[in-house]
Formats: C-alpha cells, structure tokens, sequence
C-alpha cells in the first residue's frame, strides 16, 4: 500500500467512526471506506486493533490508529494545513478535549443503557441523566461558542464532533422512548446546533439516515443485550 | 497571587501525574491538599461537574482532568523543560492511545483485582493478567514507554508501578510477577529507582496505611 492511501475500518451505525469521517471530510482527505462486519468481527479489525477490537481504525500508510478522538487529533495534526480541529488556544483546547471526555465517559453511556435497560424506573431515571447532561453541554456551548453557530466557532469543531455524531441515534432513541431529549424548551441553542451540524456539508452525506437507522436498532437492542450477558 | 495552582490530593495517583508533569518541567505551582471527606468550596467552584481532583487553575482559569491538564501543560509550557508529549502526529497517537487504555481498562480492572472477593475477584485477577500482557508487549525492548525518557505514558502508567504494587502487598496476591510479565517489571524496576520519579511519588508507609484502612473497610462493609 502506498505510505499516504488512507483507509477506514468502519460501518455507517457508527457514531464514533462518523468522528473519523467528518474529520477526514474537514481536511479533504481522500480514503477508502473498509466496512466492518461487527457481528462476527473481521479478521482485519482483530488484527488491527487487537487490544480494543473495535471501529474505527485508521489505516494510514504503515500506521495503524485507533480510538476515534485520538484518530480525529491525528488527522488535525497529519493534514495541519487544513482547517484547524482542535482550537488553536492551549486553554480552549482544554476545555474541548475536557467536555470531549465527558461526553465518552459519563454522557454516553447512558444514552447506550437506554437501548437495553427494560425496568421502568430505570429508564426514567436514565432519561433524566441524559437531559440534565445536555443541559450542562448547553452552558458549555454557550461559552464556547461565543455566539456563533458551532461549538468551534464560525466553523465545525472537535468538540461539536465529539457531540455531533450521537445526533442520529439521539433521535432514534427519542422515537423509540416517545421522549424528546435534545428539545428547543429545555436546550434551544443546542436544538438549532443540532440542525446546523447535520447540514454541514462535512457531515451531512455521511450521517445515518434515521428511519433506517431506527429499523436497524431494533434488532441491535437485542444483540447488545446479549453482548452485555456474557460480558458479565 | 499565585498563577498556577494546583488542588490534590498526596495519595492520588491522578493528581500526581499533575505534580511530576509541572516539576519535570519545572513549573513553580501553589499546592492545596484536598480533602475528599470534605471537599473545599474552591474544588467545587473549579470542578463543579466532577468535583474531584487533580485541579489545575492557571491565571484563574480551572482545568480538570489528568490528561486534558498533561496535554494543557505541554501545550502551554511546550519551550520549557523536556517535552511530556512526543512530536511526531504517529507517536503522539500512540501517547494518547496508552493512558486511555490505562485508565479506562487497567486500573478499573487492578482495583477490583485487589478489593473484591470470590468469583469476582478470579475474573478480574483474569482480566488483568490479559492487560498487563499487552502493557509488557508494548514496552519491551524499551527503557521508557516514552523510549529513552520518561513521557506520558510512563507517567500515566504510574499507578501500576507504585500503587498497585502496595494493593497486591496488603491484599496478598501476585498478579504482577516477573515470570509473566518480564519487560513490565523491568520497567517498573527503572520508573520507581528514576531519581525524579523517586522524589515525586507518595511515601510508601503511608501509601501503605491508607491502602491498609481501605482494606479494613472493604471487608467490614461485605460483613455487614
């Protein structure tokens, strides 16, 4: 292969491989999409991203990247001419890169449990997590922002990324529970970043189309329930 | 007024990766020791979404999380002192890629490896052995993580040189042996006998006290 052919391992009901590929789409880079089966998984994914077994992966030349944040401040530092990801401020940088992890690590995987949880109760409290997270992402974006249309200013962001690609799924769920989690009465200015992101032309075209993703969803629910069982 | 502060706490290993990255660069730092009982109403003015430390505040400004404050100390004071990250967009990829791997598989997993009991203990004993497997690959052939200097990653991985070696003394196991995982060890051998490394992490008594109490109380609490 040649040292600068850039190719993604990747499926479209991923959000996470959506970060690579609005990252990719910012910088205009050329790459091949490689798309992953997940269940089973492919030989090329255990072999390229042996430790974790997941997608993304960025297949650059010789190198091999995984974890879609670290792929995505690799590609901002690869292609630096590009327009800027990550803002060119250390502090600023810090705050997005903060926000970022919170959003992996205490945001997200509440949005997940909604697709297996079944106990009412549960699902509520849940369902109040995720809200009063995106009420916290609506201060955050208030001050990032500065008035303008993306987390990252005038133009697409990490941070709006690192949010940006749950967006479909957000929606899915919110069709699936018959409850609004991104609305305009309780988070007006991230309900419009929300319609500004998805018709950005960098995401646009790859973001999943949500009635199919919502069809897809109802059999996922049942496979991760599974997954989480033997996991245990 | 100070312009960098830093909240903390002596035993935790987050908050001395703080520590080592503005000593390693020579960072002059006000230091305010936390309490986790009773946090201070500064802690969670500054970090009002976790409330937790390390803290750093420069000019005012709060910054949270050990990694987001790594890369904003490198970031910021990147002409002073060694660099904690590397240059190339590859191998910062790869300084990025381990401590995640660090902190959201390794030290989950070593803790409950230590404090649980029964089935759940075996299976994360298991789950352990696995990681650390992968963390001696990786490191084989190296002095450092980092290559020849301590980097990020050392820094990060830390917690497995220093405190877990004290979990497995006050718990009685020995998942981390040299049979198995040779090239970890020799590492760990390198990092804790490094004469920075030495003057910047906890003294080991009291590491042991804590852990000991910790322990006591783990185990009262399964009795009750």
């Amino acid at each position: 292969m040649a040292s600068n052919e850039v190719k993604l391992l990747s499926s479209w009901i991923s959000p996470y491989v959506l970060r690579a590929k609005i990252a990719l789409n910012i910088k205009r880079v050329e790459f091949e999409s490689i798309p992953e089966t997940l269940f089973p998984k492919s030989d090329l994914l255990l072999k390229s991203n042996p430790v974790h077994k997941k997608i993304p992966v960025l297949i650059h030349g010789d190198r091999i990247i995984c974890e879609s944040l670290v792929i995505v401040q690799y590609i901002d530092e690869v292609w630096a001419s590009g327009p800027g990801i990550l803002p060119s401020d250390p502090y600023d940088r810090a705050i997005a890169r903060f926000w970022a992890a919170y959003i992996d690590d205490k945001w997200f995987p509440n949005v997940r449990a909604l697709l297996v949880i079944e106990e009412d109760e549960a699902k509520k409290a849940t369902l109040e997590q995720i809200t009063e997270g995106l009420v916290l992402l609506e201060e955050t974006f208030t001050k990032c922002s500065k008035g303008k249309k993306f987390f990252g200013g005038d133009n697409i962001g990490y941070l709006d990324i690192a949010l940006g690609c749950f967006l479909a799924w957000l929606r899915v769920l919110e069709r699936i529970t018959d409850v609004i989690l991104l609305g305009e009465t309780k988070t007006p200015l991230l309900f419009k970043w929300a319609l500004d992101f998805s018709s950005e032309p960098v995401v646009q075209p790859d973001m999943p189309d949500i009635d199919k993703l919502h069809e897809y969803s109802k059999g996922f629910s049942q496979r991760l329930k599974a997954f989480d069982k033997k996991k245990k | 007024m100070a312009e960098v502060k830093l909240l903390g706490l002596w035993g935790s290993p987050f908050s001395r990766r703080v520590e080592m990255a503005l000593k390693l660069k020579g960072i002059e730092y006000e230091y305010f020791e936390e309490d986790k009982k009773n946090k201070s109403p500064l802690l969670l003015k500054y970090n009002p979404v976790h409330k937790k430390v390390p803290v750093l505040v420069h000019k005012g400004k709060p910054i949270a999380e050990s990694l987001v404050i790594l890369e904003y100390i490198d970031d910021t004071w990147g002409d002073i002192g060694p660099p904690i990250l590397p240059k190339t967009p590859y191998e910062r990829a790869m300084a990025r890629f381990w401590p995640k791997f660090i902190d959201e598989m390794c030290i989950p997993t070593l803790r409950r490896a230590s404090w649980s009991e029964g089935d759940e203990k075996e299976k994360a004993k298991n789950e352990a052995a696995t990681l650390l497997k992968i963390l001696d690959v990786e490191v084989k052939g190296k002095k450092f993580f980092g290559g020849e200097t301590l980097g990020l990653v050392d820094i990060a991985a830390g917690f497995i040189a220093c405190w877990f070696g004290v979990m497995e003394e006050i718990v009685g196991t020995q998942i981390l042996n040299k049979d198995e995982f040779p090239n970890l060890c020799d590492w760990i051998e390198v990092f804790n006998n490094d004469n920075f490394v030495k003057q910047n992490l906890p003294p080991r008594d009291r590491l042991v006290g804590k852990y000991e109490a910790h322990y006591q109380a783990v185990k009262q609490a399964r009795a009750a």
